[in-house]
Parts: structure tokens; C-alpha cells; sequence
């Protein structure tokens, strides 16, 4: 491995795809949900809210000990899942030579809290019962301390290193939908500079907590009392928060031949950008700048966007996609909800599912911004644009 | 002619502003004098009530006002006050201008006690106050504000609006490394060519009941409360945790040829950086010590050095019985007889633990420490433990040729970063 500043980049392969959603779990059960349509949504058990609930799993397949599941919260135990399913399509699980020398980059929320610890105190001060001190007594008393380990933001990647034995490096990114985004973007700059040859990046989420809608909340972002597809959600629009994780394995072409693995994809660009978002337009504006810079997109390409449903942001992105109206669209908020980190790492596990598949799975919005096609499709372009902040694309193309 | 690359080829990274606040003050001059003087800047909290707790001191900065108190304004105002520093030393863009992307180590953000209670009090009720109830007051506008604050990427948010980085801002958390990290990807940017500059900011204003209570529970505190400038004892026998404390660096990272074909003032070299993850435990290190030796192995090779190149160390030295002892294994392994005598000390023992910031905040006291060719000691060191013969640069500051400094960082997670920072291009 050598830095090549100034020369020709180093090319990028998508040689592993984990992905565990309210869909399935695995590629084949994948496909097949989305050739049929399906969506799993939750409309009752966090009403008014929605919820697309991760579809059931067997964590013991990819976390064998118990003790390992019984220190994370859900998120981690979803992402540290589908990161051992991403290992085992790149046919490096167990490889302990390659895996020591893996370069991991999560994408990461995490705070997960104790909700009846939350309640107890926020009940116990409203009677007037709160002395100096109190809350200490309750915390200390109350919290769990591995809960602590289950908050922080890094440990899911620390739980990726001690269940699955990733440990070449181990990076966090925080940032919601662009902290993905920003996983796959620096993945592959140093991969193409020849500062790493073979990473694991990725996100999860559980999207079936009550402290996490309060958050979206606040900001009246949460999809309420009827599910709709991403684009048919009407003027205030909104997002409906999904379970699932979804990790890929990318490496340079030379390491992945080296060891005879099978490539999805090619992982070409990445890049990303911040509007202010001050005025109507701003997004598309920095939508079009990103489409630009991607590089020689053809008029046959099909797009999988990230859209979350949340305004201004899907209206502005779906004026971008009616500007490109050939280029087939699908958006995969409709089918698993938003899953925040994961969205864009989804999207590009989606686009590379789908070149190796030789065929674009079906539409699944009647808004008449996704249009069906036959075609094998050569060139997929990712779009991640954030509910509130952060732009992001990637090209990911056929092998052929 | 100049040499702007290194023996690799790679665009050789400067420094070229500095900005720090710790318990100890705000500014490079403040923190360095205070520093060199073996001046402690942990103090009893007075932020919150302290009853009923094991620890009750900290190194808050409480120098800088925020009312209500939120730890993730309170990081976010010291990341503003060290990156103004920074880039006001460095004299580079324009006002609100950076040339180039942000990094920034920032503890994970998440929504604080104030606004939880306040949604409490909104809801009107008194009895079966949960989420449900929460949840119903939630929305409708009145509480917008606490979206954007809670935000994981609100801190970056700000900083690249407010000083005009360039790109997609990166908030990154490597747990006590993050600042490491920060740095690291900075770094690595320009060495890429993506960038002739980068600015990296960590920062940590954590000290809150429910995070103090967190470390407690995990007992990875120091108890030993009075007097509390007396409680962080780096390699000291009688040490017994680490002390929380808050705090900020920005670095303004440059191309060598950058920075000279400017007429920028060189404050030092990052020649090296490393990282390597463990997979024992999330807390505790590998017994066998390889992650750390593994760690300090990259980053020699990074930085093109031989480890007897090296001639001080900047601990991570956090106070705790494990991580002192895992640092020297590490070091004793590494540096074979030398180990005994290359200097070894810990800011920790005065700043406390500065948790996300520590990263930057020590590349900076490095940094001064081969600027002022002077190195800052390690506090509290009244009895020494003999399982770490080190030369911890006990109690008073020591003046010392120094050319290459390691510093080091590590974390919970499996987290291990090291720097190699230099005065001059190696």
C-alpha cells in the first residue's frame, strides 16, 4: 500500500453488502421484497407515529455470544448484524489477516435511553420531590452501567471489532444522514490515494424508539397517522423512521483480485456538500453542483435516492429528479423508512445489488417520478440529501 | 529549494495556528504559563449539586457562561474560542472564509436533562409523565430550537457556517482519541491533494450530572476528592481514576508549500500519524498490549522515524490503574532500556481528561512544548508506582532538547491513536 498523491486514482470495488431491514435480512430475501413491493409498516404501535419495525432476526447467527448481545442496545446488536453479514458476502469473515488490517468507518447515532428510568425521575421531581441531589440519587441508583457503552456513539464500531474482529482501524462519524454519506466518501478517497485497500463502512439503526421520535419531533419532521410512499406525502410531508442496517465492504480492485473476490459494483465517486439552505432552491442548486462534479453520468442511468419525505427537502430533491425525468428513480424511504446514518450506505448496497443483478428492482410510488424500465442498468447515482442539513451523491457502476 | 514532500512522496502537513481552552484558561499563553507552573485547574463542581456523588471535582471551564447550562452549547462555544485563536494565529482566508473542510472531534450530542425537564413541565401533568406524554408536547413548533441543538451534527453545523469551512463538515467520535482523529483526517486530506488547508477542532464541555454519573458507574473516576487539585495522579502509585474535565483545541493545518508560499509562520509538523483498533474489550485493553504497541509501530512508520528518534512523550496518562499500566507496557515494549529514561509526562494531571478534545489539546501542548523547548510536568507524583518506572517528569516543568514528540490517545471502544509532531519537516 502507497500513497499516490497526484496519481492516477486507485479503483474501488463493492466487494461485500450486510444489510438487515424491516424488509429481510440478506441480499436474495432482499431482492425479493422489493420485486414484490412489500413494505412492513408499523402504524399502531407508535401512534400516531409510523414506524417500518425491523423484520425478525436471529442475532445469535452473527453474535453467537450472548454476553456480546447483552451489552449493546438494539442499534448496535442491528448494525453489528448486518456488518457480519457484509464480512461474510466479502468472503473475509474469520480471515483474520485481512480483518486486522480492515479500515472501519460507522456512520453512528446512539443515545439510546432508559425510558422508565427517564420517567421515574421526570415523575418523581413533578410531585414536588426533588431535593438537591435527587436526580444524583436516581441516576446512580437507576442507570445501568453498561447502558453507558450502549449510548456512545463508537461503540458500535467497538462492538464490530469485538464480535467480528475488525480492527485495522475504527473511525465514527457522527452527523445523521451525512455522517453515511461522508463513511462511503472518505472510504474511497483513501482507497483511490492509496491510503487503505480494503474498508467496512457502515450505519444502523432502531428506529422503534420513543426518544429518537421526540427528537424529529421537536422539529415536526415524523410521518403521522397514514403511511403514503416518499413522494406522495403531501405538502407537510414528513418521515417515517425505520429499523435496519446496512454495511459494505469496499476495497481496491487489485486486493479484491488478489484474493479472488467477486465484485457487485464499482464504487466511482463520492462527493458532498453543505447548503445553507437559506432560500427556496438552495437544495436542488446544490443537488445540480453534485451531479456535475460526479463525473460522465449517462443518459441511461437510474438514480436510488435517500429522499426522506421531510419539506422542504423531498420537494426540492424531487424537482431534481423531474429535471432528470428519463433516468429511472426509486426512492428507498418508501419501502424501509428512513434509517437515518444508513440511508446512503443502503442506497449504495441497493445500487450495487442491482447492477450485479443486471436489472433495476420495480417502482414502488405512483407520484410518476419513478418510471419502470427493462433495461440492465450501467451507471446507478445515489442521492443522500438530509432532512435538515448535507448533500451528498455517489456513482456506482457495473463491472462488466 | 524548498523540500515540500516528504520521503513518501506526500505533501508534508504544517501547523500553522493553534487555539486552546482548557480549566486552566483560555489562549496558548494562559494554559502554557500555567501549565509550565504546575498549576492545577481542577476545582469542586459548582454547576450542579454534587450531593450524593462519589466524585465531586473536575476541570470544568466555568470561565465561560451559559445559562441555562447545556454541555453541547458550552462545547460549542469553546470550539469558537479556540478555533478564532487558531485561525487568527494562522492569518489565513478571510473573515468567515476558511479555504478548506472541517473536522471536528465532538462528543456524541444528545438531548440534556434541562429541555427533558422542560417537555416534563409542558406536558402540565404530575403523575404519568413518560414518552407518550413527552411525545404529545413534542411537536407543533415550540420546542423547533431543540431539534437543531440535539442534532448530532449541529456543533459542525455551526462551525462551518460561522468560520466558512469549505465542503461536507465531519463530526467525528473516536471516544478519548477523537481528537487524535481529528487531526489525522486533516492530515490525510492534504495529503491527498483535496486540500492545501484543513481546519481540525476537538472539543468536550461534558461535565454534567448524568455524564459525570456515567464514568462513575463504570468506576473509572477518580474518588480521591480533597483537595481536588490534588485528584489526577498520572503513574502515580496512589492513582485511582481519571478527572473529567472540559475543554478545546483547533489546529489550522496546512501544505508545506502552502503555508511558505504564503509567508505563514511554521508552528511545527504532523509527521506522522497511527491508529489501531482492539478487539478485547470495551473498556479495558488487550492484556498482551499489541493494539497499543501496534499503534505507536504505525505511527513510526507514518512518520518515516525510528523509535530513538523519538524524544518526549505526551501520554494519553490518564490516572487510571489500567490505562498507566497498559501506556507503559506499550512504551516499555517499544522503547526497550530507553523507556526508563525518555521523558514521559501527562498534561491530564493539571487539565484533567478533556475526553474528545484530549486529542487536539495535547497535540497543542506538544507542540509548545518543542516550540518553548520545555516540557510541562506530570502533577501529584509523590509516589511513584514500581510498576512503571518511567521518567514521568515529575512535579516541576523541565527544560530539554526536544525535536519529535509522540503523543498518544486512547479510548473506550477499542479505540488507539498516536502523533508524531515535529519542529521541523523530517
Amino acid at each position: 500500500m502507497a500513497e499516490t498523491s497526484h496519481k492516477q486514482p486507485v479503483e474501488a470495488w463493492i466487494t461485500g453488502i450486510g444489510l438487515a431491514t424491516s424488509l429481510a435480512e440478506g441480499l436474495d430475501a432482499h431482492w425479493d421484497a422489493l420485486a414484490q413491493r412489500r413494505v412492513n409498516v408499523d402504524t399502531t404501535g407508535f401512534a400516531p407515529y409510523i414506524v417500518h419495525p425491523l423484520a425478525p432476526l436471529s442475532f445469535d447467527k452473527q453474535i453467537p455470544k450472548k454476553g456480546d448481545q447483552r451489552q449493546m442496545e438494539a442499534w448496535q446488536r442491528i448494525g453489528t448484524y448486518a456488518a457480519g453479514l457484509a464480512l461474510e458476502s466479502a468472503g473475509i469473515k474469520g480471515d483474520t489477516e485481512i480483518l486486522s488490517r480492515t479500515d472501519m468507518i460507522v456512520a453512528a447515532g446512539g443515545g439510546e435511553r432508559d425510558l422508565a428510568v427517564d420517567s421515574a425521575v421526570l415523575n418523581s421531581e413533578a410531585q414536588g420531590d426533588s431535593p438537591a441531589g435527587a436526580l444524583n440519587d436516581r441516576l446512580m441508583n437507576d442507570l445501568r452501567p453498561t447502558l453507558f457503552l450502549a449510548q456512545l456513539s463508537n461503540l458500535l464500531a467497538g462492538n464490530i471489532a469485538i464480535v467480528h474482529g475488525v480492527t485495522g482501524s475504527s473511525r465514527t462519524f457522527m452527523g445523521e444522514e451525512e455522517a453515511g454519506v461522508d463513511a462511503a466518501r472518505i472510504a474511497l478517497a483513501r482507497i483511490a490515494a492509496g491510503q487503505s485497500d480494503i474498508a467496512l463502512i457502515g450505519a444502523a439503526q432502531n428506529g422503534e424508539r420513543k426518544d429518537l421520535l421526540m427528537l424529529y419531533e421537536f422539529g415536526d419532521f415524523n410521518l403521522k397517522d397514514n403511511y403514503a410512499p416518499v413522494f406522495s406525502r403531501g405538502p407537510k410531508g414528513g418521515f417515517a423512521l425505520g429499523s435496519g442496517g446496512a454495511f459494505l465492504v469496499i476495497e481496491s480492485k487489485a486486493h479484491a483480485q488478489a484474493r479472488g473476490a467477486k465484485p457487485f459494483a464499482r464504487l466511482t465517486n463520492v462527493v458532498a456538500d453543505m447548503s445553507r439552505r437559506r432560500a427556496p432552491g438552495d437544495i436542488t442548486a446544490s443537488i445540480d453542483k453534485l451531479w456535475a462534479q460526479l463525473g460522465p453520468v449517462h443518459d441511461k442511468a437510474a438514480i436510488i435516492t435517500g429522499a426522506t419525505g421531510a419539506e422542504p427537502a423531498t420537494s426540492e430533491e424531487a424537482a431534481f429528479l423531474r429535471a432528470h425525468a428519463d433516468h429511472p428513480a426509486r426512492a428507498t424511504g418508501t419501502a424501509f423508512g428512513h434509517i437515518m446514518e444508513a440511508q446512503f450506505p443502503l442506497g449504495i448496497a441497493l445500487a450495487a445489488l442491482s447492477l450485479s443483478r443486471g436489472a433495476l428492482f420495480p417502482a414502488n410510488d405512483t407520484s410518476g417520478l419513478e418510471i419502470e424500465t427493462a433495461n440492465a442498468p450501467d451507471q446507478i447515482v445515489v442521492i443522500g440529501a438530509g432532512h435538515w442539513r448535507g448533500e451528498g451523491m455517489a456513482l456506482v457502476e457495473a463491472i462488466r | 529549494m524548498t523540500v515540500t514532500h516528504d520521503k513518501f512522496g506526500r505533501p508534508i502537513v504544517v501547523v500553522t495556528g493553534m487555539g486552546v481552552v482548557t480549566s486552566l484558561g483560555a489562549g496558548k499563553a494562559d494554559n502554557w504559563a500555567k501549565l509550565t507552573a504546575g498549576e492545577s485547574g481542577i476545582r469542586t463542581i459548582t454547576r450542579f449539586p454534587i450531593d450524593g456523588l462519589k466524585t465531586t471535582m473536575a476541570g470544568t471551564v466555568d470561565f465561560v457562561p451559559v445559562e441555562p447550562f447545556s454541555s453541547t452549547v458550552l462545547g460549542e462555544k469553546l470550539a469558537d474560542i479556540a478555533t478564532e485563536e487558531a485561525i487568527a494565529q494562522a492569518g489565513i482566508g478571510r473573515k468567515g472564509d476558511f479555504p478548506g473542510p472541517l473536522f471536528l472531534a465532538v462528543a456524541p450530542v444528545e438531548l440534556e436533562w434541562l429541555p427533558r425537564q422542560e417537555l416534563a413541565r409542558a406536558t402540565g401533568a404530575n403523575t404519568a409523565i413518560d414518552y407518550d406524554a413527552l411525545l404529545r408536547v413534542s411537536g407543533g413548533g415550540r420546542f423547533t430550537q431543540y431539534h437543531h441543538r440535539f442534532l448530532f451534527g449541529s456543533v459542525a453545523d455551526h462551525l462551518a457556517e460561522t468560520f466558512g469551512t469549505k465542503g461536507s463538515p465531519i463530526s467525528l467520535s473516536t471516544a478519548c482519541a477523537s481528537g487524535a482523529s481529528a487531526i489525522q483526517l486533516g492530515v490525510e486530506a492534504i495529503r491527498r491533494g483535496e486540500a492545501d488547508a484543513a481546519l481540525c477542532v476537538a472539543t468536550d464541555g461534558s461535565v454534567n450530572a448524568e455524564a459525570l454519573i456515567r464514568f462513575s458507574l463504570l468506576s473509572a473516576l477518580s474518588t480521591q476528592n480533597d483537595p481536588p487539585q490534588a485528584s489526577a495522579k498520572p503513574f502515580a502509585k496512589n492513582r485511582d481514576g481519571f478527572v473529567m474535565a472540559e475543554g478545546a483545541g483547533a489546529l489550522v493545518l496546512e501544505s508545506y508549500e502552502s503555508a511558505v508560499a504564503r509567508g505563514a509562520a511554521i508552528l511545527g509538523v504532523v509527521a506522522g500519524c497511527g491508529e489501531l483498533a482492539d478487539s478485547f474489550h470495551r473498556t479495558r485493553s488487550s492484556p498482551d498490549g499489541k493494539p497499543i504497541i501496534g499503534c505507536i509501530k504505525k505511527t513510526l512508520a507514518d512518520a518515516g522515524l525510528g523509535v530513538e528518534q523519538i524524544d518526549y512523550i505526551n501520554a494519553h496518562g490518564t490516572g487510571t490503574p489500567e490505562n498507566d499500566k497498559m501506556e507503559y507496557n506499550g512504551i516499555s515494549a517499544m522503547f526497550g532500556e530507553r523507556a526508563s529514561t525518555i521523558p514521559v509526562s501527562s498534561n491530564k494531571s493539571m487539565v484533567g481528561h478533556t475526553l474528545s478534545a484530549a486529542g487536539a489539546v495535547e497535540a497543542i501542548f506538544s507542540l509548545l512544548t518543542l516550540e518553548h523547548q520545555r516540557i510541562p510536568p506530570t502533577i501529584n507524583y509523590d509516589v511513584p508506582d514500581p510498576a512503571i518506572p518511567l521518567d514521568v517528569v515529575p512535579n516541576k516543568a523541565r527544560d530539554a532538547r526536544v525535536t519529535a514528540v509522540m503523543s498518544n490517545s486512547f479510548g473506550f471502544g477499542g479505540q488507539n491513536a498516536s502523533l508524531i509532531l515535529t519542529r521541523e519537516p523530517v
